[in-house]
């Protein structure tokens, strides 16, 4: 189908993108790669009067190294962030995640910006945010701040973005020494979504586990933390059969959706045995 | 209306558009291109596949508007003048790899983003590289041969040339 008409502004700078944005009101739509909106915009599941292109924004793409962290532009695409060493180097479950993003055709348009602002569910990207601990940069007419991802995913396709806020850029501490990772998605061939996502981050010492971090995708409204699964984790033995007891608990707190690609029953336990996968691959049990 | 500025296949354009015109209608209904098709509504089935800037997109999740200055290749510009197939083009020729052929434009395009980034990809390689297309007739085995195909005859004749099989205009 054919798009319902709306006005198209591409601003040269973030200044100007803030101003015509929120010149444009409720109405108004960022678009970034386009992936995630055209095919709404297509379906006409939404009207907005007016797009603001951030494709004319060379500021905001790019990796860098910042001290102990990268930081990544909002509208660095899926396919720049895979060809990234930085990112293979730093924070190489984000590299794992993104290849498994959509086709290369949607990598080589959708960003990682478009990918956490539009806050599916059903996204992996958004999971990663929150298991590495990002911070999510923003700024609109009340100026610049800082979101911990813990804090940005509010809710089904929402996000803490107030109106007229632009996402600018994703800052990914670096794991130290000892950790390392693993995403395990569960999806349908041809149709790159997670029914289920699981991503890992287990750091190691003398035979045990120090630290863990489980992040879940499409467990319900939001991405989520697994923490009774990394409590329980946390210092206990390096074991197959403490990691499979562990990924129980899983389910704590979740509301898996029920839809045409699985049952709340069927998620429930994909969780489980997706969290005990990822936990032992990324501990390299 | 946006004024949209674009190189297709070789040609440039100037042209005044709805902010709404996606690619594929662009290419189609203002350009006459109508090698390149919509399969779908969902920006998944690949049909409509084209080369911005050397690198694949789904020309019907992309706006007219936004490819201002860019370049696109569609299956129409990949022959040589004349008439020449590509080398992509002459593999799907040669291993039968098209039923009713609706998929096809896609595919060689796709095929083409694949082999300019890795000239000697794997079987598995193939099949995750055109992941974003579908063919309903489901001929997947000759489609995987002929990149196969291509692939191979596009590290032979750089050997010999330094040219390469994709397409990175
Ligand atoms: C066939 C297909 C398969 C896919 N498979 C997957 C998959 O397996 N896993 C997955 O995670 N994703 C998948 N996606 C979605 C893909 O990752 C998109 O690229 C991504 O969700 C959106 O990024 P974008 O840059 O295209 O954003 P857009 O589509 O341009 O924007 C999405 C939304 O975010 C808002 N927005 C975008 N950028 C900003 C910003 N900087 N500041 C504020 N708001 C902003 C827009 O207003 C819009 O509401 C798939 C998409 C398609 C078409
Ligand atoms: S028509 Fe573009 S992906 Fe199907
Ligand atoms: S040949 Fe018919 S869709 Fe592929």
């Amino acid at each position: 189908m054919i798009p319902a008409s709306f006005e198209y502004e591409r601003p040269a700078n973030l200044d100007a993108a803030v101003r015509v944005l929120q010149d444009g009101g409720e109405d108004a739509k960022v678009l970034a790669g386009g992936q995630s909106l055209l095919p709404v915009l297509r379906l006409r599941l939404s009207y907005p009067e007016l797009l603001v292109d951030l494709g004319g924004l060379a500021e905001l793409r790019g990796i860098r190294e910042d001290g102990d962290a990268i930081v990544i532009g909002s509208m660095t695409t899926h396919d720049e962030v895979l060809k990234s060493e930085l990112v293979r180097q730093h924070a190489p479950l984000l590299a794992q995640a993104t290849a498994t993003v959509g086709d290369r055709q949607v990598r080589h348009l959708g960003t990682f910006g478009g990918s956490l602002s539009h806050a599916d569910p059903a996204g992996d990207l958004p999971t990663i945010a929150l298991t590495l601990d990002a911070q999510l940069h923003a700024t609109g007419p009340g100026g610049p701040r800082v979101i911990p991802a813990s804090e940005f995913f509010l809710d089904y396709l929402t996000t803490a973005l107030r109106p007229g806020e632009i996402l600018t850029a994703i800052r990914i501490p670096k794991l130290g020494a000892g950790w390392s990772t693993h995403y395990e998605k569960f999806d349908r061939v041809a149709q790159a979504w997670s029914i289920v996502g699981v991503a890992a981050a287990v750091r190691r010492s003398n035979g045990s586990i120090a630290e863990a971090r489980v992040g879940l995708t499409n467990m319900g409204t939001t991405p989520l933390r697994a923490s009774l699964v990394e409590d329980e984790l946390s210092g206990a033995a390096a074991s197959a059969a403490t990691v499979a007891s562990a990924s129980r608990s899983v389910t704590e707190g979740t509301h898996a959706p029920n839809d045409l690609a699985g049952h709340a029953d069927y998620r429930n336990h994909l969780a489980q045995v997706l969290t005990r996968r990822a936990v032992l691959a990324a501990a390299g049990i | 209306m946006t004024r949209v500025s674009v190189t297709v296949d070789g040609v440039s354009y100037q042209d005044e558009v709805e902010p709404r015109l996606l690619l594929v209608h662009y290419l189609r209904e203002r350009l006459g291109k109508v090698g390149t098709v919509v399969g779908c509504d969902t920006s998944n089935c690949g049909a409509c596949t084209v080369l911005l800037d050397g690198r694949s997109v789904k020309s019907c999740s992309v706006l007219a508007v936004q490819v201002t200055d860019r370049t696109i290749t569609t299956i129409e510009g990949l022959a040589a003048e004349d008439g020449t197939l590509h080398p992509v083009q002459q593999a799907f020729h040669d291993n039968h790899a098209l039923q009713c052929g609706f998929c096809t434009p896609g595919m060689v395009l796709a095929a083409c983003d694949l082999l300019s980034e890795n000239a000697d990809p794997s079987e598995d390689e193939i099949r995750e590289g055109i992941e974003g297309n579908l063919c309903r007739c489901t001929g997947y085995q000759n489609i995987v041969r002929a990149v196969q195909a291509a692939a191979s005859e596009g590290r032979a004749s750089s050997a010999s040339t330094g040219a390469t099989t994709g397409v990175t205009s």
